[in-house]
């Protein structure tokens, strides 16, 4: 269990805030951070700078999950999205709060902060980012 | 470096196999093979086997000790190297034991790779899928391997690329190649409108685009070209093994409908055999879900982009279309996806269409084959052109 | 310079259910339930939803209508709720690195029943006011629970918002407050219990009532003001009737109460409903316009705040997060299947 823990804590930027990286060399935008460009290689290294990436975008593709055990298994049928944000960094998550028969490619969603799983009903809540019709 | 040919090949039936253990599976395909190729075993250098997940499906790490020594290797302190590579173990274990020979570190190996699914419950088999994702940025975010096919198949039918139904009939050609091969978990006829109505995994894709869980071993022997008439008669000449790696997420890729990888290592294996994806014959495609067959079509430019599956709806993939055929076992789909064994299972159906042992599907005159594996989304991929001698 | 709101953020979760759905699975006439409770409706969480998802979607909206706000000034956030996730593990500390917050601050979960936001609300008036800290942040979040067939099941809903307290751009002046507190038994959870438990009509007379009007009186005598000097007044809602009566007992029109009553459309948020109602008051409210507001948690007191609108809500960018009224313009109605699937009180397998 603890294990569990720290390997979730150590991506909370990432996680809750959406924070990745930017090159400091071409400019190209990670997430998640990378320690270095894998195009600038060994230009990159050192200026890798820390980019909050916007919680906007818009739907590229989805689908609905039918069948989830464990935490998903009340979620279900869930969807999932990706989604290509307004920096133009393709993101995937789940896609919350929406009717399921109205989920469109090209529909614009913004991210926010939801549960994303438990370790049991003793154990830490993973929270995360999912993404909302943002209409 | 050598020139490498596959002299012998055998797999086990694909399937539920309840009353079979991992070991068990290794020996029968192993003793298989060897038997193939008319091979006691002494003359064995080397064991390379593909394996994904013995670690969660049973429990069991270092299974390459465990396959030395239930197949008899140990006793002669044979080297035996497990391999890991998601869905592309097996494809990657046969490109090292290609290496190997070719390079003259080894002159007879053994190529196995099998996976045990069924020791396991159905979810917790389909959580082990899901981690040849990236396991934090889309398992952990409740992703799982259908619903990243389905949303490639999704956008790809929104860009006009396919249809829902082109992509279902990938499902159709598989089974019906099922049909005739003894081996396959899937013995039946599937209709697309079966696949559209069935149950929904990850919308739009049903419980038939994908393929099945599954246990089973499959073995292939390995030994210099210049050195296999030595053994026997049925033989052919491995003329590329190519690998390609590609990002662990599929979200970090610059192209979302397509495969780098696959479009890397094919031609790369073109290249290297010398030939054209015009010559292919026959092809084994990794259709871990429908959507992956149309894609590799495309990506190991065996059809344009946009054509491969009306291929798939018009038959044009048969084993009897005069066409290139696909999937000639069943594939991933109506053979079985043991996930580790299915890169060593398409070698083994490469190597009985070029060397006529086919059967009810045989390919007539196949000179070429390819076989394409896939890891993950795409993240690894093996594709591997055997030649007919 | 005074202290105030510099900023507030508010959310309910998108998914309803009405009282005539859950009436039918219990044999009760839920729509004349509904109607003696003047509740029309309730919000219901989502199963990713948490006390600590509201609460940080409240404050994130908070901070997006303070873009000038650097989230670092922020020296204190308390999160008042009495569904908090975890028994031991704040709420807070996980709001505070949501909004960029962390590390230099402080941060702690208050207990309060109902009044538990408002209590937060009180501590940042005072670390702010002594100069202590620059910003705090005062939430009131709950995913309150009502046991399946109790009355409280009608109500209980989900909800919260966040105040961004300071004495820079201050949007709303409070100009006191004060607090009326005595042990009064009148609804509890004890620990490790899943549902609340509630004295019947004794959580009327002598614990609600008694505590909202004696905080009342209080403050009206001590701003010399009368029910006639504010624009709006806003008092804890568990339902639309409570707030109605005590109204009409202190004096105040139903105009007055209007705009701050919105638990007839989303049911009882309990630490999140005095904030709530304040927050839909403030999503309309124009400078000089003065507000009355009275909370009310059991066990029990009440929390009262003399509050004024200034000028710098002129300038304020309450466009940035959207309103109330918008996020309660479209939600999604559930029956009591899904409804029983997303309070997890359908028995799952065990993992």
């Amino acid at each position: 269990m603890a294990m569990v823990v720290a390997r979730e804590w150590r991506e909370i930027p990432g996680r809750y805030n959406l924070i990745g990286t930017k090159c400091g060399c071409c400019g190209r935008i990670f997430f998640p951070s990378r320690a270095f460009c894998p195009d600038c290689r060994r230009a990159s290294i050192g200026k890798m700078e820390e980019f909050p990436l916007n919680r906007r975008g818009r739907i590229y593709s989805y689908t609905v999950i039918h069948g989830s055990e464990g935490f998903n298994a009340r979620m279900t049928p869930y969807a999932v999205a990706m989604v290509l944000n307004d920096d133009g960094v393709m993101l995937e998550a789940q896609l919350v709060d929406v009717d399921l028969s109205k989920i469109e490619i090209g529909m614009r969603v913004r991210a926010v902060l939801r549960k994303l799983d438990e370790d049991g009903d003793a154990g830490v809540i993973h929270y995360g980012f999912k993404f909302v019709p943002d209409e | 470096m050598r020139e490498v040919a596959v002299i012998g090949a055998g797999s086990t039936k694909f399937g539920e196999l309840w009353d079979k253990s991992f070991r068990a599976l290794g020996i029968e395909a192993g003793a298989k093979a060897l038997s193939d190729a008319n091979l006691g075993g002494r003359e064995v250098d080397a064991l390379y086997i593909g394996n994904m997940s013995a670690g969660r499906f049973i429990n069991q790490q270092h299974i390459d000790a465990l396959i030395a020594d239930y197949t008899g290797f140990a006793n002669k302190h044979v080297p035996a190297t497990r391999i890991e590579a998601g869905g592309a173990s097996g494809g990657v274990a046969f490109r090292q034991g290609v290496m190997a020979v070719a390079s003259g570190m080894h002159d007879v190996v053994v190529v196995g790779a099998a996976e045990k699914e069924t020791d396991m419950d159905d979810s917790s088999i389909s959580e082990v899928l899901s981690a040849t994702a990236d396991a934090e940025w889309e398992a952990g975010m409740g992703l799982t391997m259908p619903s990243l096919y389905a949303m490639l198949g999704r956008r790809m039918v929104h860009e006009g690329l396919c249809t829902r139904e082109e992509i279902a009939a990938c499902a159709v050609n598989s089974h019906h190649h099922g049909t005739k091969n003894p081996d396959a978990q899937f013995r039946s006829e599937i209709t697309v409108d079966t696949i559209l109505k069935a149950e929904p995994v990850a919308e739009p894709l049903t419980v038939f685009d994908g393929a099945p869980i599954s246990d089973g071993a499959c073995a292939v022997i390995l030994c210099p070209l210049d050195k296999a008439k030595e053994y026997t008669d049925t033989y052919a000449k491995v003329s590329a093994a190519e690998q390609a790696s590609d990002t662990l997420a599929m979200f970090q890729r610059r192209s979302s409908i397509t495969f780098e990888a696959t479009k890397v290592a094919a031609r790369r294996a073109y290249e290297t055999a010398g030939i054209n994806p015009s010559d292919i014959d026959v092809a084994e495609v990794h259709d871990e879900q429908t959507v992956g067959g149309i894609m590799a079509l495309q990506d190991l430019g065996l059809y344009p982009v946009g054509k491969a599956g009306r291929a798939f709806l018009d038959g044009d993939t048969y084993f009897d279309a005069g066409r290139i055929a696909v999937n000639t076992d069943g594939g991933l789909k109506a053979k079985g996806y043991p996930i580790g064994a299915t890169g060593v299972s398409q070698i083994v159906e490469i190597f009985k269409q070029l060397t006529n042992q086919a059967e009810d599907r045989q390919v007539k005159d196949a000179r070429y084959g390819l076989a394409q594996s896939v890891g993950g989304t795409g993240s690894a991929v093996t594709v591997s052109i055997l030649e007919a001698i | 310079m005074n202290t105030g709101i510099v900023s507030y953020g508010a959310y309910v979760p998108r998914y309803r259910i009405k009282p005539d759905e859950i009436g039918r699975v219990w044999g009760v006439d839920g729509a004349a339930m509904g109607k003696g409770l003047m509740i029309s409706q309730k919000s219901v969480p989502s199963p990713d939803e948490d006390t600590v998802t509201i609460a940080v979607a409240a404050a994130r909206d908070m901070m997006d209508r303070v873009p000038g706000v650097d989230p670092k000034d922020v020296g204190a956030v308390y999160v008042g709720s009495e569904s908090h996730p975890y028994a031991v593990k704040p709420t807070s500390s996980i709001v505070a690195e949501a909004i960029g917050a962390t590390p230099a601050m402080t941060a702690a979960d208050l207990e309060f029943a109902c009044k538990a936001g408002t209590a937060g609300l009180q501590a940042c008036l005072g670390l702010v006011g002594s100069g202590m800290i620059r910003y705090g942040v005062a939430i009131g979040a709950d995913t309150s629970q009502g046991a399946p067939g109790d009355a409280l099941e009608y109500s209980a809903a989900a909800g919260g918002a966040a105040y961004l307290i300071g004495k820079e751009g201050v949007i709303a002046e409070i100009n006191k407050t004060l607090s009326f507190t005595t042990d009064t038994p009148d609804f509890w959870r004890r620990e490790g219990m899943m549902y609340p438990v509630h004295g019947g009509r004794f959580s009327g007379q002598p614990a609600y009532f008694r505590h909202i009007t004696s905080a009342a009186k209080m403050m009206l005598e001590a701003m010399g003001t009368k029910p006639e000097d504010y624009n709006h007044a806003v008092f804890h809602q568990p339902n639309g009737k409570f707030p109605t009566r005590v109204a009409k007992q202190l004096g105040f029109a139903p105009e007055q109460i209007s705009r701050g009553l919105l638990t007839p459309q989303i049911g009882n948020c309990y630490s999140g409903a005095v904030p709530l109602g304040l927050a839909h008051v403030l999503d309309a409210a124009q400078p000089g316009e003065r507000i009355f507001v009275v909370s009310y948690g059991s066990g029990a007191g009440s929390d009262a705040f003399d509050i004024t609108v200034t000028d710098a809500m002129k300038d304020y960018r309450r466009g940035n997060a959207p309103m109330l009224d918008s996020l309660l313009a479209d939600p999604l109605y559930i029956d009591y299947a899904i409804y029983a699937k997303y309070k997890d009180i359908i028995k799952m397998p065990e993992e």
